[in-house]
């Protein structure tokens, strides 16, 4: 373990990705706290406006203040990758391991559900789903993110479960009569933790892209604010044509930088888990 | 014939360099199959991979190899690519998986050829003579790897590695992934190649020494990276000397004996780490005859004709 | 290999099913009653709330038990009805979406393969070019990060406002009708090339990147080192490894589909584009939920011909798909 923290430092990659990811992090906490006005949605000055001592990222065309829809866009991106990214690995997690360890009439039913979930494209379900619902929160928005992006990692997991489960330890804990359950807890879970971490990272990205995507075309939280309904607002209301860089910009390379920064760190942590990837 | 004199090959690590293969020096006579024994780790596998292609992790740390009077550039990747195939071949142990899986094996072989700058038509003779010794049928070559079965891939690759006739063929573990029955079929095809001519000199790497026994004219037992004992098989099975290779042999199981009667005796204790292995003997702490003059590096002693150990305790015979 | 096929085709009518069964199953399965949302819409409209009612009761046949009505569903379906477009009411779902999916079709393929084929040749020479490597990865990382409509905001802002080179809204010239000349070519490609750029750029990121990795991955493979133990030419060695990475990225194309699609509807609607996603987020804004099923049908069924064909081709490159389910060992 202490090796891998060494190895966990040393690693480049990492440590760059790292630390832009806790940098919106922190921002993303501390953001609000810091920007002068407390409500992202509230008209603030005169419309746009270039950013300023005032208005550190410019205004809307409403007076809206950019820097402070920002930050607070950051916590909502941040919390549906959470939330969205952790549901989707519980959910192919559990569904892999069991495809996985079960075998039989479990795993075809199974594995045949997932390569369904898996041609239909993640948007056009969301969408399906989306568009019924006629109130939407942020939480639910993760909530529906989750649970149909879970497939590949059910697919991931279920493989990396079946190389597992004819190792010795597994087999010794089958002999000792241990319940399926306990001996997918407490046997195989330990030994994919780092795996699965990396595919919660995955997860964690794509949940926040999936949602810039949904609020963007118009299904996000109906109320609130997040970055894909800043930039949703931005081309409705014509800030490219209208040269409002300030507005139409910023929201989108904070997301390219978060996620990108996550794959980035995935590749970096790769390479600490697994010696033969290892720079010499 | 082939010569190796103190021969040093170390994998380098973070925390320092694995001194797998520690001033190793024996030779093989032309016409002779040499047996290479020991636990896993002992740097046998990698002393049968570093003479034919030496690379990262894998450094070249000092001695000489000849082949045939001549010195192989064995520490230059490149100048040795000449050799390679030609000169030195070698079965790998990943034989079920060492073909193309994505091209016909005939095309294979073609391309392989080609890019050596061979004529293929020039040694298709040879290729279909060398099928039937090993029992393939012609039309393996119009068939992908993934048709053939695990022992027949096994054979298209030993066909492939001797098929220009290379002075020197190491077989690396060959029979370990193979059954009792396909394990002596395949020991007795290699013995074939050997005895038809089509290569010279033969090392022979394995763990199981009952296997040597049927096949090897000299065996060589490593331990921890440095030789142990060498000597003619007759020489190594009825007179062995060296405290390891004793204890060795009588882990091997006898056939005739039933277990119960008698328990299979493990050599007790783990090998050295190699990182940063003790100094003099390297088995001085599994060995139970230790005493101290153990901690000086051990002396070569010749207990008789062709047969030497690396013993403070062998008391030499002539 | 006729059982690998099997399989496949099995998944794909399952699939299908499903698909279709989800599209009549949630509006029913949704708080609020949708249709009685929908209806009171048009309440302002009297005659057309009137047709509108009528239309609804008769296609959602609520009247009738839940079987019935979607056996119903189905039989329409298989006649092509879709419904009617509310938004751009009275047009038929199905006219609608026949009129944008060239436009889609336009940019969403040649995008695929350009940057399948770019990012594929990229990634192999960064495998074995270190010094190129170190600065193309992070790039490639963070440029598969980005959203594709930020790119696209990105692209209109630089080429559009700042240098104006390129148009950034529709697929032609409002004063020009589509027809076949020059004029209207030229003008067609100047409208694309901006969208085109954003899904291209976003797309060979991931491509360049999957690459390198199985590049690497098969140049440590056993066949490669056996190869090297023969000494055969590094270029025989690329050449195999190249050949054999490409596989796992055919597959790929088929697993990044969804991907490439929801890309594809927010940059459409970055650009006014008028394909499938610019008409789906127009229905989208208007609550028109015929048209929104209707563009999930289509994508379906475009992404399962896609899948199949991804499929066919893969059978022809890996001899091992074809024998390791044929039986013939």
């Amino acid at each position: 373990m202490n090796e891998m923290l060494f190895f966990a430092f040393r690693n480049k990659k990492l440590r760059i990705g790292l630390s832009i990811v806790l940098f919106f992090v922190f921002l993303g906490l501390f953001g609000p706290l810091i920007s002068k006005y407390k409500d992202p949605l509230e008209y603030v000055g005169t419309g746009y406006q270039p950013p300023s001592k005032e208005f550190w990222l410019g205004t809307t065309t409403f007076g809206q203040d950019v820097f402070t829809q920002l930050v607070y866009g950051i916590r909502s991106s941040f919390l549906v990758g959470l939330i969205g990214g952790g549901l989707a690995t519980l959910i192919g997690l559990i569904i892999g391991f069991f495809a996985g360890y079960e075998g039989g009439w479990i795993d075809e039913l199974l594995m045949m559900i997932t390569n369904i979930l898996l041609v239909i494209p993640t948007l056009a379900l969301l969408i399906i789903l989306a568009a019924y619902l006629p109130y939407r929160g942020i939480l639910v928005e993760s909530i529906i993110i989750g649970f149909t992006a879970w497939p590949w990692t059910a697919r991931a997991v279920r493989a990396q479960t079946l190389s597992l489960r004819v190792r010795e330890f597994v087999n010794l804990a089958r002999i000792t009569g241990r319940s399926h359950l306990k001996i997918i807890l407490y046997e195989i879970m330990p030994n994919m933790f780092s795996y699965v971490f990396m595919v919660f990272i995955l997860q964690f990205g794509g949940a926040i892209l999936a949602a810039v995507g949904l609020d963007f075309i118009g299904l996000g939280p109906t109320k609130g604010i997040s970055i894909g309904l800043m930039m949703q607002n931005a081309v409705l209301w014509n800030a490219i044509q209208l040269g409002m860089w300030w507005w139409a910009i910023p929201p989108g390379l904070v997301i390219t930088l978060i996620v990108g920064a996550l794959y980035f760190m995935n590749t970096g942590l790769d390479e600490v888990f697994n010696p033969r990837l290892r720079e010499m | 014939m082939l010569e190796v004199k103190n021969l040093k090959l170390y994998y380098k690590t973070l925390k320092g360099y694995v001194k797998a293969v520690d001033d190793v020096s024996f030779t093989v006579e032309d016409g002779e199959l040499l047996g290479l024994a020991g636990e896993s780790g002992c740097g046998k596998s990698t002393l049968g991979n570093g003479i034919v292609l030496l690379k990262p992790p894998m450094y070249y740390m000092g001695g000489e190899v000849y082949l045939d009077k001549q010195k192989l550039p064995i520490e230059d990747y490149e100048k040795m690519r000449n050799f390679r195939f030609t000169k030195v071949s070698i079965i790998p142990q990943y034989a079920m998986d060492a073909l193309n899986p994505t091209r016909k094996i005939g095309k294979y072989i073609q391309e392989v050829l080609l890019s050596k700058g061979i004529e293929p038509e020039s040694v298709i003779n040879d290729l279909m003579e060398r099928l039937t010794m090993v029992n393939l049928p012609e039309r393996v070559l119009n068939m992908y790897p993934i048709e053939l079965s695990g022992g027949m891939k096994q054979r298209m690759v030993m066909v492939i590695s001797t098929l220009l006739n290379p002075s020197l063929l190491i077989a690396d573990e060959i029979t370990s992934a193979l059954d009792v029955s396909s394990q002596k079929a395949v020991c007795l095809m290699i013995k074939d190649f050997k005895d038809a001519g089509i290569v010279k000199s033969l090392i022979f790497v394995t763990h199981d020494l009952s296997v040597l026994y049927q096949i090897a004219d000299r065996i060589m037992i490593m331990y921890a990276g440095k030789i142990a004992e060498i000597g003619t098989t007759k020489q190594l099975i009825e007179n062995p000397v060296h405290p390891y290779t004793r204890m060795l042999l009588n882990s091997l199981p006898e056939v005739g004996i039933r277990y119960t009667e008698r328990l299979l005796k493990g050599i007790p204790g783990q090998p050295p780490q190699l990182l940063n292995p003790p100094t003099g003997c390297r088995f001085k702490d599994r060995c139970p005859f230790r005493g101290s003059e153990c901690d000086e590096e051990p002396p070569l002693v010749k207990v008789e004709e062709h047969h030497v150990a690396y013993c403070w305790k062998v008391k030499a015979n002539a | 290999m006729k059982k690998y096929l099997r399989m496949k085709i099995l998944v794909y009518v399952l699939t299908f099913i499903f698909a279709v069964t989800i599209d009549w199953l949630i509006p029913r399965l949704m708080p609020g009653n949708p249709i009685l949302v929908l209806v009171s819409r048009f309440s302002g409209l009297p005659e057309s709330a009137r047709v509108i009612y009528s239309y609804l009761t008769k296609a959602f046949g609520l009247d009738e038990p839940m079987w019935k009505q979607y056996l119903n569903f189905w039989i329409a379906f298989l006649k092509g009805d879709l419904g009617i477009s509310i938004y751009l009411y009275p047009k038929p779902v199905l006219d609608v979406l026949k009129s944008a999916l060239p436009f889609s079709l336009g940019l969403l393929l040649p995008s695929i393969i350009a940057s399948w084929i770019v990012g594929n040749n990229l990634g192999a020479i960064a495998a074995r070019r270190k010094r190129l490597d170190s600065i193309m990865l992070p790039t490639m990382y963070f440029i598969t990060g980005a959203p594709y409509l930020w790119l696209g905001i990105l692209l209109a802002y630089y080429f559009g406002v700042v240098l104006r080179i390129f148009p950034i809204a529709g697929a032609y010239s409002f004063a020009l009708r589509p027809h076949w000349s020059w004029l209207f070519i030229s003008d067609y490609l100047k409208h694309w090339i901006l969208p085109f750029l954003s899904l291209f750029i976003v797309q060979l990121g991931g491509w360049a990147i999957g690459m390198r990795n199985m590049v690497i991955y098969e140049l440590e493979s056993n066949y490669s080192r056996y190869l090297e133990t023969l000494g055969v030419k590094q270029k025989l060695i690329r050449k195999y490894a190249f050949r054999n990475a490409i596989l796992p990225q055919v597959t790929g194309l088929a697993l990044q589909l969804g991907t490439i699609i929801a890309g594809q509807v927010t940059t459409e609607v970055v650009f006014s584009y008028p394909g499938i996603g610019y008409v789906l987020t127009q229905a989208i804004l208007n609550q028109d939920y015929f048209l929104i099923q209707g563009c999930f049908i289509f994508i379906i069924i475009g992404v399962l011909v896609a899948n199949f064909t991804v499929d066919l081709v893969y059978m022809l490159l890996d001899p091992r798909v074809r024998y390791s389910y044929g039986g013939e060992i």
